[in-house]
């Protein structure tokens, strides 16, 4: 077993990866490396052959690939190195990594930083618990569009939705291109988890129907799903008895959340946030462990793939400082705090001395829908620090909020800021 | 007649498969038929996973002879074929005053069906045995024999050292009826045609009752299928240390909360009596039912641990124990009925089926030389069905070896589980091949873990479709109509509604 030794090792090639291993070169990083579970660099925006990428990093709407593609070109530029087919089976805290490929068998890295951008997974059938059989035609909604995208298998022809996420609803339009009826997009909550972009240009433009407030009761069929029974659901969340309707199809998808995929991150030792269900971190992306870096949909759920790479970008540049010993080491630190109607905020900390440098984005999902005007505010000790104002508040769209250099001079101490949602 | 056969077992169950495993000992042409694509896919492989030290089962019973009969012969068993079997013993845990004097009961019935190693400990003792127990338990029943087991492990490696010693399985294989001449059966029909046979042997579980009313025996037997829901938990979130039972009740051991051999707790299950020989549903109602019953248990379970849910049927049969004085309708039929000839019939046979299995394909064998059957033993007789790579359970150095030799093993396809590439291919090559997704799963535990299968899919119905040299359109779930995928994409649907 010949061990390696990076000065920064990303895992994942994702949007966040890619942009990590690619700050990290930029910003001093001499060895850099990418590993990839799978056969190409890009992560699930190869699957992803919808446009929507790329508006506000490129100022141009490019397909899921095309904007991979940007960032792969940069890194063979760069000569940073990859590691593909090649799946990673144990962190340490100590920045170890063993991992596992077809011509190079069992291989231990040591990072100078490590950088996970492994990304998140879909939530399954079982999760939600959906009462009834268990036959083939049960899928989640990335699983179909790999088959459809990347394999060219179609897995159904008569199809219903559970759940308003933006996978589910881009598969609901991808799906009827391909000569499949989607008979209704259902969802449990009373307002749309995804994009409202999606619902319009994905469901809307297909006259394909959304119920809210409705969820499965049940799977029906033995073999190869047959119907399932849908109903509608009460405030909390109950079905409402005599609501239920039988609808014939022969594929349920699931779109109903995704979940930062942090069993590499929990094996080094990382803090996670029981909210985001991915590590605590600082506008570094620095996690609680040195050394250590998480950057896009490993740390929360993001709605765009630009501030994926965003993020990526701030993680590459910590975790080169760090692997180079030049991340300074604050005496300060401003934790921030979920107010009124946030459900969390990103990141968790950061290092005021930072922000007379460059603004820092607070990044963060509402609890509830305000479909009204709102302010969003950030405050420290009982002072308004900043705010801005939004039309509406929707829990299917992140908020940024950016702290400005010009705002250094509200944390003068270590302290708390709060951010609130409120209606103007 | 196709072929004939000197034996023929009817069902591929755990008891149908070790049956056939013990009687490949002798020289006798042996085929199983399963009607299921895979043997150990129905109750044997959707049940609690244990087996039993045997102080729960009615003193003199057949069910209580056959599991303490078949304590001793596991741990060599296991040894033998190779299957996961842990014993980390198991509890019964009394919670509040009043439940305590049950322990008492369950111990002198232990005593009397013979169950050794068993003790009761304190409250105390078990909170420091098992941190996450609910605080007001005030004893418990500690069996030592009680042991954790690969239910679909432990039937797919019986069935595998039986076809290694040259007995014929064929699945997809159902049974229609007996071919009787002169009050003796002499054959099998089946969906792919008749087979000869001196002896039948009823080992169809569910279909046990079916299959013996067929030969006119016991016109009043009766399975009623009960069914029981179960929860798995991700083993990130937390692991049990053993085994625990709540006080039984009269209709079954209750609802559980257990480690399994793969690390992952499990709770459950129901018993709910149905008619539907095939209804393997999850309720809403059933799966609270399990939630509440292992909080009684585990307070700490909640919801969000959940990452699996299925239900299975036991064949719970109305069989009166023969034993003189004991009152007790649900026992197991390990006989030979003396109203005709060449059938051996088991029937009823639902928990501790399981556990009582190799006892009871020892019992099989007795009846048959009672019967004057001469069984020869092979001279080349081989009892040890070896075990294959596992990388997810290797140390580095092993994996490293494994890949130099098969370069298959060094690529993941289940990120969960760490299950590669190699491993799905030698299942597919193996004794008892596997042709299906589901069969993939047991046999390797692919995709039972937290994405259940959402990043495997897609991979190892390729790898199906490549090895078994069909379309990826014909790779099904459970076989049938199970298929996956329907058509490539840009085709036009055939029909237009």
């Amino acid at each position: 077993m010949t061990n390696l030794h990076y000065d920064v090792v990303v895992v994942g090639s994702g949007p966040g990866g890619l942009a990590a291993a690619i700050s990290a070169r930029q910003n001093g990083a001499e060895k850099v490396l990418i590993i990839e579970r799978d056969i190409e660099l890009g992560g699930i925006l190869l699957q992803c052959i919808h446009n929507g990428f790329g508006v506000e990093v490129f100022k141009e709407d490019l397909p899921g690939p095309s904007y991979a593609q940007r960032f792969i070109q940069q890194v063979h530029d760069l000569k940073i190195d990859t590691l593909l087919d090649s799946m990673v089976l144990e962190t340490t805290p100590d920045r170890r990594l063993f991992i596992t490929n077809r011509k190079l068998g069992i291989r231990e890295i040591k990072a100078g930083a490590l950088v996970f951008a492994m990304g998140c997974r879909e939530r399954t059938r079982a999760q939600i618990r959906l009462p009834g059989s268990r036959p083939a035609g049960v899928y989640t909604a990335g699983t179909a569009q790999r088959w459809v995208n990347v394999e060219g298998y179609m897995p159904g022809k008569r199809f219903v939705i559970l759940g308003s996420g933006d996978i589910g609803m881009i598969m609901a339009r991808r799906l009827t291109f391909e000569g499949a009826k989607v008979e209704r997009v259902l969802e449990i909550m009373p307002y749309l988890s995804g994009l409202t972009r999606n619902y319009v240009q994905c469901l809307q433009d297909f006259d394909i129907p959304l119920q809210l407030n409705h969820t499965v009761k049940r799977i029906i069929g033995n073999n190869r799903v047959e119907a399932i029974e849908a109903a509608a659901v009460d405030e909390q969340r109950r079905i409402i008895p005599g609501s239920e309707e039988i609808i014939p199809c022969d594929t349920l998808l699931l779109s109903v959340g995704l979940i930062p995929e942090n069993e590499l991150s929990r094996q080094a030792g990382v803090r996670i946030d029981p909210v985001t269900a991915g590590a605590f971190v600082d506008s570094r992306f620095h996690t609680s462990v040195p050394g250590i870096f998480s950057a896009g949909n490993v740390v929360h759920v993001y709605d765009l793939v630009d501030w994926v790479t965003q993020a990526g970008l701030a993680a590459g540049k910590g975790a080169a400082l760090f692997a180079q010993g030049k991340l300074a080491v604050s005496d300060k630190v401003v934790r921030t705090q979920a107010g009124e109607n946030v459900r969390y905020i990103v990141p968790h900390t950061f290092d005021p001395n930072l922000l007379a440098e460059e603004a820092i984005p607070l990044q963060m999902r509402v609890k509830q829908p305000i479909e009204a005007p709102v302010w969003v505010e950030a405050v420290c000790n009982g002072k308004s620090v900043t705010r801005k104002a939004l039309p509406y508040a929707r829990p299917g769209e992140m908020v940024t909020l950016n702290l400005k250099p010009d705002v250094v001079d509200s944390f003068r101490e270590s302290g708390t800021l709060t951010v609130n949602i409120t209606e103007r | 007649m196709s072929e004939t056969y000197d034996i023929i077992i009817i069902g591929g169950g755990v008891v149908g498969c070790m049956t056939a495993r013990f009687l490949s000992r002798y020289k006798l042409s042996i085929l199983l038929i399963e009607k299921e694509i895979d043997i150990g896919s129905v109750t044997s492989a959707a049940n609690t996973a244990l087996v039993h030290p045997g102080y729960d089962p009615v003193s003199g019973s057949l069910k209580a002879k056959m599991n303490v009969a078949a304590v001793p012969l596991w741990l060599n068993l296991s040894e033998e074929l190779n299957f996961a079997y842990e014993r980390c013993g198991d509890f019964v845990v009394a919670i509040g005053q009043e439940e305590l004097p049950q322990l008492d009961e369950l111990v002198e019935r232990g005593k009397r069906n013979g169950v050794t190693g068993m003790s009761i400990v304190s409250g105390d003792e078990m909170r420091k045995r098992e941190p996450l127990i609910n605080p007001a338990v005030s004893g418990a029943l500690f069996a030592e024999t009680g042991a954790m087991c690969d239910p679909f492990g432990v039937t797919l490696a019986a069935a595998e050292n039986a076809v290694m010693n040259g007995v014929t399985i064929l699945r997809d294989t159902a049974f229609e009826d007996f071919i009787i001449q002169n009050k003796r059966i002499v054959g099998v029909k089946t969906n792919r045609g008749a087979f000869g046979c001196r002896w039948a042997i009823n080992a169809a579980g569910l279909y046990s009752d079916v299959v013996m009313h067929k030969a006119g025996v016991r016109p009043e037997f009766k399975i009623t299928p009960r069914k029981g829901e179960y929860l798995i938990l991700d083993r990130a979130d937390f692991e049990l240390q053993s085994v625990y039972f709540p006080v039984p009740t009269e209709i079954s051991k209750g609802i559980m909360a257990t480690n399994s051999v793969h690390g992952n707790t499990i709770l459950g299950p129901t018993a709910h009596d149905q008619d539907d020989k095939e209804d393997k549903t999850n309720s809403e109602s059933g799966l609270q039912e399990v939630l509440e019953g292992g909080r009684k248990l585990i307070p700490c379970v909640d919801p969000r641990h959940v990452i699996a849910v299925f239900a299975g049927l036991r064949a719970a049969g109305n069989a009166p124990c023969e034993t003189p004085g004991v009152d007790y309708g649900h026992d197991f039929i390990v006989e030979i009925p003396a109203t005709i000839q060449g059938l051996v019939n088991l029937g009823g046979i639902e928990s501790p089926g399981l556990s009582s299995s190799p006892a009871i394909a020892l019992r099989v064998i007795d009846l048959l030389k009672d019967a004057g059957e001469k069984l020869v033993e092979k001279s080349d007789w081989n009892p040890i069905r070896p075990a294959r790579p596992r990388f997810r359970h290797m140390t580095h150095a092993q994996r490293q070896a494994v890949i130099e030799k098969d370069e298959r093993y060094g690529r993941v396809v289940c990120r969960c589980e760490n299950v590669t590439e190699g491993e799905i291919v030698a299942e597919i090559h193996s004794p008892v091949p596997a042709t299906t997704y589901d069969a993939i799963k047991r046999r390797t535990w692919l995709g039972t873990g937290r994405c259940q299968g959402g990043f495997d899919l897609p991979r190892v119905t390729h790898i199906l479709a490549r090895e078994l040299g069909i379309s990826e359109t014909a790779v099904s779930k459970k076989g049938g109509d199970s298929t996956f995928l329907l058509r490539p994409t840009k085709q036009a649907e055939d029909d237009h509604d």
